[in-house]
């Protein structure tokens, strides 16, 4: 096959054939920015340092799981076990560091052993037996809970203290010295901005030299300086606070890790390729088999990293602990546009879903709404989300 | 004749698209009308205004049944006035019995509502008597073979009342028996009365039934054409639908045959879930260089199992056989392997087994040949829509993107899209699967350049297809397939369509050793010469 040489040409696109061509996308992107406005103006604090703070590491393991169930339900999988694992992960790094006494770093890595080992099984059962995942990790539900009860025998460990303690809690600051705003913080998020920027542009060069749509340059400019100065808004308001939250910079790693690996890789495009239609991919030579066994497994190592987040968080390790964390995953998964059949879904979606919900709840606390009306509400937005999801695609089919 | 039927100046349109226009249909009582046209020329879309699923006031024009005019709202509505679809894919459930499908939506009622499942099975009865269907009302369906799953369809049509009966596509997925006994059916119906609208590709099944034809070509009606005139040829059909006239419907080629790429001796298969049934006995063949070779079988002879278990053994167990490519034996145990010894395979059916229709167009043309886009681990993206337009431009894709969902595109840009992904795997050996099913006279052709282009690449071209024209059309060389062994071989020149059929139907002799080498060389000189007269189908069974 020869390439046929055309002229360059660069076509640019506007504000609004960016937004059209992906509305999935950006629908639920709107509907953030809406709720989030409107918390800032229902209540004064929404916006206040302390709190901006307390929503990332409230939600922090939400958006962890949500990483690697985004991956599950590509595959047209579900886990159920998740928030049981939390548990589990969580009470083990407890036993070794509490009870044994020994170093966190030990305690997270005995977390980590048990995650891949979970995922190793319930990979197995579901990848090489040929059972659901549903069923699998509806067994793995009770089985890790029980093992949990087990390891804890009963009772609530604590306290961690510590370095562990910090991993949820902790902030980096200080380091450059600041007048009542830490300028270390504001370094950090500005060679962040600047990164970021510096990406863009490459993206966008690369597209231009292979002759495809790009942003116009106004357009594309006054994205890059918004985006920048949200960017800078949200290192302004942590560095007045207590600085940069450890799990900030956690979450923000696996972001950019699972969206390159989603992707960007062979690995990631299997797994859609296999929700999408698994006889076509497997007649494509996907190996179906590998991929499901290790979105298992990628997904029992990360919820033993949101274990540990957890249970740093909570600074104890309790039997009935992360007890329903699984639909709250799986809500932000489907909230975020993945699709109930598998081969749609994006782990930046999954994560303003998750956002999305957790803006939700801090903004109805600060309220003083009642506790019970948050499951409500993440009930309702759940369904309103599906049901846009499924408007706009009646939409599009009948524009077919 | 009176009309049953009149569609005045129907206009439908999508946002950005005119689907129909000014389109006019007559049908007359106790016809049988048939509407061809290509795929995406507005013949689903007709159908779907009269029957209601787009309902009043989403179109333009009106609809005149019997006399008066109707503004069906939904499905329920044509129904009641006896007008029945029935689609291409069929809407069965499974696991219901024939009796329970029949009367899905319209129960039989017996006391307090209660549905009386005697009643039920005793009228069921009756419908499949009417129909020929021959079997207990009580069986599920998923026991059925599809060329009675259609029957049953027709059934539940008669079961209310119906008046007009449309047909889209009845005898895509039928043998030649089971369409020929739905043909026959159809007649029988319209000589009780009930006028068909028969939707079709197959223009010999046109011209064998149809009393008048109409012609829809980009959303117009052309002509319709009354099939009793000698001027209703296919020709006139065919240049009706295309626009042009097809004189070659093939294109030219000069073939330049090279030494044997492909080899495949003694590749026995047994069937994937019952133990002991040979579904593939025996089967050897080759393929050279620069050269397309057909296998004609028909449905059920063993054709796609054969091709399926070839590539990446993705059909059947206990394989047993050599392939060879270039003389040098090859793992083709897993697709992955099959790929690497550059071999590809575009299945028969795009939908279930070749695309992800989730996904867009570029992403389905890379997804065989994704390694070749990985840099130091990561796909390039960029690299991947460039490959993309590539093959949009080379084998002519018609959409706005690369980016739209493969989902939209019609069968024969669809079956591009399949193509794209195997060609960029940069096969030597493309195994093609009835390449040209379901697709319309354009595409056909533009697939049949493609096979050309190949092979005048030096690469070898296996093309299955029961269309026996087409091989004879394509091929330099065709295999028959016969209950799973390949029963004869004929160079193109000494091929006729008759000599072909002969070989396809040819079952087992008794004479023959069970199993044994030399079994294909002796049906093979058999083949040429005569039918044996002493058949045994226990043979088949062992």
């Amino acid at each position: 096959m020869t390439a046929t040489v055309t002229p360059a040409k660069t076509s640019t696109a506007g504000v609004r054939e960016l937004l059209t061509s992906n509305l999935r996308q950006s629908g639920i992107l709107i509907a953030f920015v809406v709720v989030f406005t409107a918390a800032a103006i229902a209540s004064p604090n929404f916006l206040s340092p302390g709190n901006i703070s307390n929503i990332v590491q409230q939600y922090s393991y939400i958006l962890i799981l949500a990483m690697g169930m985004l991956l599950v339900i590509v595959a047209a999988q579900i886990d159920l076990s998740v928030g049981s694992v939390v548990a589990l992960t969580g009470a083990v790094a407890a036993v070794v560091v509490i009870k044994w006494g020994m170093p966190w770093y030990m305690g997270v890595l005995a977390a980590l052993a048990v995650g891949l080992l979970v995922g190793v099984w319930q990979g197995f059962w579901v990848a090489f037996v040929g059972i659901p995942g549903f069923i699998v990790t509806l067994g793995g539900m009770l089985i890790f809970r029980g093992l949990t009860y087990q390891v804890l025998n009963s009772i609530s460990l604590s306290p961690f203290g510590g370095v562990y303690y910090e991993i949820n809690n902790g902030f980096q600051n200080g380091l450059f010295g600041g007048y009542g705003v830490d300028v270390f913080t504001l370094v950090v998020f500005a060679i962040g901005a600047l990164v970021f920027a510096y990406l863009q542009w490459r993206t966008r060069q690369g597209r231009v030299a292979y002759q495809q749509t790009v942003e116009s340059p106004p357009l594309f400019i006054g994205r890059l300086v918004l985006l920048a100065a949200v960017i800078m808004w949200l290192g302004f308001e942590l560095a007045s606070d207590r600085g940069l939250p450890n799990i900030l910079i956690l979450v923000l790693a696996l972001f950019v890790v699972y969206t390159l690996v989603s992707q960007k890789t062979v690995f990631g495009r299997h797994i859609y390729a296999i929700g999408g239609n698994l006889n076509a991919a497997r007649l494509s030579g996907v190996r179906v088999r590998r991929i499901n066994f290790w979105v298992f497994v990628n997904m029992g190592l990360l919820s033993a990293v949101a274990g540990i987040v957890y249970s740093s968080r909570m600074n104890a390790a309790q039997p009935g602990a992360g007890n329903g964390l699984e639909l709250d995953a799986i809500a932000a998964c489907f909230i975020g546009g993945a699709s109930t059949t598998g081969g749609i879904g994006r782990v930046g979606g999954a994560m303003i879903g998750g956002l999305l919900m957790a803006v939700i709840s801090n903004i109805m606390s600060l309220l003083g709404w009642p506790m019970q009306l948050q499951s409500v509400a993440k009930g309702v937005v759940l369904l309103l989300a599906v049901a846009f999801d499924l408007w706009n695609r009646r939409r599009s089919e009948s524009a077919a | 004749m009176n009309q049953i039927l009149q569609m005045r100046s129907i206009t439908k349109e999508f946002p950005g698209v005119k689907a129909l226009e000014d389109v006019t249909l007559t049908v007359g009582a106790g016809e049988i009308h048939a509407i061809c046209g290509e795929n995406g020329a507005g013949k689903s879309t007709l159908m779907k205004v009269l029957s209601g699923v787009y309902p009043h006031g989403t179109y333009k024009g009106e609809i005149i049944f019997e006399g008066e005019e109707v503004r069906f709202s939904s499905i329920n509505d044509s129904e009641a006035k006896g007008i029945v679809i029935i689609h291409q894919e069929l809407a069965l459930v499974p696991y219901l019995s024939v009796a329970e499908n029949i009367f899905l939506g319209n129960e039989v009622r017996g006391a307090g509502g209660l549905i009386d499942w005697n009643k039920a099975a005793h009228q069921a009865g009756r419908l499949m008597e009417r129909v020929g269907l021959h079997e207990n009302p009580l069986t599920p369906v998923s026991q059925l073979g599809v060329g009675k799953q259609q029957l049953i369809e027709i059934a539940k049509a008669l079961s209310k009342e119906v008046k007009l009966l449309i047909l889209d596509e009845p005898t895509a997925a039928l043998n030649d028996t089971d369409s020929e006994h739905l043909l026959d059916l159809i007649r029988q119906l319209k000589a009780d009365g009930i006028t068909s609208i028969i939707i079709s590709h197959k223009l010999n099944e046109i011209a064998e039934i149809a009393d008048n034809t109409t012609i829809i070509r980009d959303g117009r009606t052309i002509e319709t054409m009354d099939m009793s005139d000698p001027t209703a040829t296919q020709e006139r059909m065919i240049r009706g639908m295309v626009g042009r006239d097809l004189a070659h419907r093939f294109p030219e080629r000069t073939p330049e045959i090279g030494e044997p790429v492909l080899e495949v001796e003694d590749w026995t298969v047994y069937h994937p879930t019952q133990p002991g049934r040979v579904i593939i006995d025996n089967a050897s063949f080759n393929v050279r260089a620069g050269e397309v070779v057909g296998i004609a079988g028909l449905m059920g002879a063993g054709r796609t199992e054969l091709a399926m278990s070839l590539f990446g053994h993705s059909y059947g167990r206990n394989i047993t056989g050599q392939v060879k490519m270039h003389g040098q034996v090859v793992d083709t145990s897993t697709v992955a392997g099959a790929v690497n010894a550059s071999i590809a395979y575009c299945t028969e059916d795009r939908k279930r087994f070749g695309l992800n229709l989730l996904d867009d167009i570029r992403h389905n043309i890379s997804a065989a040949g994704l390694f070749k886009l990985v840099r130091g681990g990561w796909i390039n993206g960029n690299e991947e829509l460039k490959i993309a337009e590539e093959y949009r431009a080379s084998l002519n894709i018609k959409t706005p993107t690369v980016m739209a969902l493969v989902g939209k595109l019609s069968g024969g840009n669809q079956q591009k899209v399949v193509l794209s992904k195997w060609l960029y795997t940069d096969p030597e050996v493309l195994i093609l699967d009835e390449p040209t099913r379901g697709i319309d006279v354009g595409a056909k052709y533009e697939i049949y350049t493609i096979i050309n282009r190949m092979v005048a690449a030096g690469k070898a071209v296996v093309v299955i297809s029961s269309e026996l024209p087409e091989l004879l059309g394509t091929c330099d060389r065709i295999y028959t397939i016969a209950y799973g062994r390949i029963t004869g071989e004929l160079p193109v020149a000494e091929a006729t369509q008759h000599a072909l059929m002969e070989l396809m139907t040819l079952e087992r002799s008794a004479e023959l050793p069970a199993r044994n080498g030399d079994n294909l060389e002796a049906s093979r000189a058999r083949g040429g010469a005569e039918k044996p007269s002493d058949l045994d189908m226990k043979g088949l069974n062992r």
